[in-house]
């Protein structure tokens, strides 16, 4: 096999890995059939958040945050192991990211010219590539203490989030607009054709519905911003500043597999230089960094005089002009220590704020079957994946509702949508177990099971129409799901204005039965600020932020519901 | 400068402000492009009255199929109602992410029998439709109704933001609303509602089924809720209005969940009159028409007769 095959071989594995990672994401989503006469509940047919599993930075940083590695984490030693012995070819030949970073960066530029002196420098080895050895201790450091925060910039969940939340729903909303300004000018084939097109990709590319997700520009800033930056520094996101790279790396310490150069036959052309991926000094005279390299075999394809070559033990040796290859990380002991240093002292100093439970916003409404918010937010890996699965675009990624702690962690946003009493997608999504999946019978509950509650809603009666405008309307209560419902209802005799007698129906809360799934929420016709809301107080996963001394199981209608 | 070279610049200059002003003023106070007008059906779809037959009928059988076509035959038959060629439009109950058993939609055994009446009537095509409260593809898919309504041949359409026409409903109430496409274009419409209890209009039987035809703020309907039924009700006159009166749903309506709140009744009610039908199913609720405000103002406006007996009707109580 020569060397032109394999790096199409590369290529092929790019476009497949990259395929594969969009297929799952456009996947994890409520689209399946099922026969309510056998199937009581609905499963998602894929596990649709397997990509994430093979991430060894999560499988690292979860174990060191949560003591355990949660179900199918095992599965990136199927990454970890051959970069022991291969190198960084998860950054060359497998991550979407990369893949993403490398098509963007190869894009003619007119400040990087295609065959240029420029080039060739800018992918000369540079002392920024040490930043993410730095994020990476410092994520490292932090997610020992108990913050895992790794999530923001590991690229698998960075990319599961931004094609989730940022990609799919603004291709949504450009598609819509562009077919309806097409069929406005009234142009029947014109309409026509733009229709066609949009039923052929619809279907599999855009959701059921428009969906509209909280912080949205916080994600795209930070995805545009790697996308961009491509077109300065080819894939300046790898080289510099991926957390999982700098783990690759790390592990690339003792690799097997490196690069050979030949100095009598070379040169000096270059070549290898304009199209190195890594930036790890592939040409003959300067010192070959393994750690740096993203084993895309572009130098050893390049070069004209076949003096570079890939191969298992290559020589350390060097010759006075050809130092030889550095296999070691290029981070100084003073650093590393005060990046760990800097990750230890991030957990203690986030806590001792206020956004931590003691001041947390109340509106903090956690996907039902979370664990417990110290868990959870050494679990979370703002994968987004919650929030793509969700049938009624109730979870959202947070900005600051838990602190720059949870900065997109999912929460529960009962205005846009409500959690859907018969629905455990989240759960089944999860792939850290910061949600953990619930049974039908666990989320609804019955007379001896109770309920998983995520919440309890409240009433602002200075809002509510039959409380303050002498109006009917009891939405709540038609759309309250628990049965009993836990909206009840007692009618009185109030007098509006002009002092004429209305007969209204008053709604109020039975905390005994309210899950705080926010349906109320959502179908109040206050829109505004809906006149019943839901908050966080009395949910499940929380011995502490709750309101009564015991709540009781529901066995009986409670007094005032008119059978 | 050259005189060349003053002539190229000047009139490049000249050119660009005169694209400008000549832009400017074309475009004032003009819409450049415009939204085209729905084309819009009547939404009358109810057939010419027959004295030979009963404005209304109830039958009652432990097999559902036959119980609605017993009752369909008591009112003329399918043919009556479905011609070849025309395109049929089922409106079911499928409010909301229930099974069947908990009797908050439709029974999906019903509306597959319809699709099939239709069917074997001509009709070129059959959809099947609502408005949903909850997410429309768990309503259908629990309720059974996309599988039954599938199965017999319709075609079931879940309601996306485009398929809303904003229409004048010329209500005293409701004036402009969104209405689902499929419940106005089309040539007949099967209003197929299940009895349930409600906790402000007393019931939900066929003309506040009819809510589901609206998209937009409906949940704004509810603070003058007996208006606004009858406003729907002058609005949208379905060819037939088929109920599902086999379970009952008598408490924690109009969702229910719990299977204590059902009354197994095997009933269905076939009926050209659309205050006759919901006269009699409220009967199952234990309540009079009389005493539901709703009921009364639609019989009121002239849309049917509360004295369902008088309007013609048919029982077989198998």
């Amino acid at each position: 096999m020569t060397v032109g095959t394999v790096r199409n071989l590369r290529r092929f594995s790019q476009v497949s890995f990259f395929g594969v990672f969009c297929w799952l994401v456009l996947k994890t989503n409520f689209e399946v059939a099922i026969s309510p006469d056998t199937v009581s509940e609905v499963f998602l047919p894929y596990p649709v958040s397997i990509a994430l599993q093979f991430d060894p930075l999560v499988a690292l940083t979860t174990l060191l945050a949560n003591g355990t590695l949660f179900k199918g984490l095992l599965w990136s030693l199927a990454v970890l192991i051959p970069t022991i012995f291969l190198g960084r070819f998860f950054c060359g030949w497998v991550c979407p990211l990369g893949t993403l970073n490398h098509w963007i960066s190869e894009i003619r530029s007119e400040r990087i010219s295609f065959r240029g002196k420029g080039k060739i420098e800018s992918n000369r080895y540079k002392k920024y590539q040490r930043i993410k050895y730095y994020i990476f201790l410092f994520m490292i450091a932090a997610a020992l203490f108990g913050t895992l925060q790794s999530g923001l910039l590991d690229p698998l969940p960075l990319m599961a989030r931004s094609i989730g939340t940022l990609v799919l729903p603004t291709a949504h909303a450009a598609a819509d607009g562009v077919l309806g300004w097409v069929k406005s000018f009234g142009f029947k084939p014109l309409s026509g054709a733009a229709q066609f097109v949009y039923d052929m990709f619809a279907p599999f590319l855009l959701n059921f519905r428009q969906v509209h997700f909280h912080g949205i520009v916080s994600i795209a800033i930070l995805f545009g911003g790697i996308v961009v930056t491509n077109r300065v520094f080819t894939r300046f996101w790898c080289r510099g500043l991926c957390p999982l790279g700098a783990m690759l790396g790390i592990f690339s310490r003792y690799a097997t597999f490196g690069l050979q150069k030949d100095e009598k036959s070379c040169d000096h052309c270059n070549l290898c230089l304009q199209s190195c991926q890594g930036a790890d000094n592939p040409d003959v005279g300067t010192r070959w960094r393994q750690t740096e390299c993203h084993v895309c075999l572009n130098c050893q394809a390049a070069c004209p005089q076949g003096s570079l070559d890939f191969k298992f033990f290559p020589t350390l040796e060097g010759t006075r002009t050809n130092p030889p290859p550095n296999q070691r990380v290029d981070i100084t002991k003073r650093k590393t220590v005060a990046s760990l240093a800097a990750g230890a002292a991030l957990f203690p100093m986030l806590r001792s704020g206020d956004s931590f439970e003691i001041n947390a916003d109340s509106r903090l409404i956690r996907p039902p079957g979370s664990v417990i918010e110290d868990d959870f937010l050494a679990r979370c890996i703002r994968c987004g994946q919650c929030m793509r699965v969700c049938p009624n675009n109730a979870l959202h990624p947070t900005l600051l509702e838990s602190g720059l702690e949870g900065v997109w962690t999912p929460i529960l946003i009962p205005k846009v949508g409500y959690c859907e009493p018969s629905c455990t997608l989240c759960g089944q999504v999860c792939p850290t177990g910061a949600i953990l999946e619930l049974t039908l019978l666990e989320k609804v509950g019955d007379k001896e099971t109770p309920a998983n509650r995520i919440g309890t809603a409240f009433f602002d009666r200075g809002r509510c129409l039959p409380w303050a405008m002498a109006t009917r309307c009891i939405v709540c209560e038609e759309w309250c799901p628990t049965s009993p419902k836990a909206v009840y209802l007692k009618e009185e005799l109030v007098t509006d204005r002009q002092g004429k007698e209305v007969r209204v129906q008053r709604p109020y809360i039975d905390p005994d039965l309210c899950t705080g799934c926010g349906a109320c929420e959502f179908a109040c016709p206050v829109v505004d600020q809906p006149a019943v809301y839901v908050t966080s107080v009395g949910e499940s996963r929380s011995p502490d932020n709750q309101i009564l001394l015991r709540r009781k199981k529901p066995t009986t209608i409670p007094p005032g519901e008119t059978p | 400068m050259k005189r060349r070279e003053f002539i190229k610049r000047a009139s490049q200059a000249t050119g660009l402000a005169a694209v400008c002003v000549g832009g400017g003023w074309f475009f004032h106070d003009r819409e450049w492009f415009k939204y085209e007008p729905p084309i819009v059906h009547k939404p009358d779809f109810q057939i010419a009255p027959d004295n030979a037959y009963p404005q209304i009928s109830l039958s009652r059988n432990q097999d559902h199929v036959l119980a609605l076509r017993d009752a369909l035959d008591a009112v003329g038959g399918i043919a009556r109602f479905v011609r070849a060629g025309e395109r049929v439009t089922v409106k079911p109950n499928v409010g909301w992410d229930r099974t069947a058993a908990q009797a908050a939609n439709t029974s999906p055994v019903l509306v597959g029998e319809m699709v099939r009446q239709c069917l074997d009537a001509g009709a070129a095509e059959v959809i099947v439709t609502d408005v949903t409260c909850n997410e429309a593809r768990r309503c259908f898919l629990r309720s059974g109704i996309k599988e039954a309504a599938e199965k017999a041949g319709a075609k079931v359409i879940l309601a996306v933001e485009d398929d809303y026409l904003v229409m004048d409903l010329k209500g005293r109430l409701l004036t402009s609303w969104p209405v689902l496409r499929h419940f106005v274009e089309t040539d007949r419409l099967i209003n197929m509602p299940i009895v349930k209890h409600h906790s402000l209009s007393m019931c939900t039987v066929g003309m506040k089924n009819l809510y589901g035809i609206l998209g937009g703020r409906r949940n704004q309907l509810h603070q003058e809720i007996d208006q606004s039924i009858v406003d729907l009700a002058m609005f949208s006159r379905p060819t037939l209005t088929v109920v599902d009166a086999t379970r009952v749903l008598m408490r924690g309506g109009p969702q229910g969940g719990s299977l204590d709140d059902v009354n197994i009744e095997h009933s269905v009610i076939c009926a050209t009159d659309q205050v006759a039908a919901d006269a009699r199913a409220v009967e199952f609720l234990g309540l009079a028409a009389a005493d539901v405000a709703h009921i009364v103002q639609a019989e009121k406006a002239g849309l049917g007769l509360i004295d369902y007996r008088a309007a013609g009707y048919k029982e077989n109580l198998g």
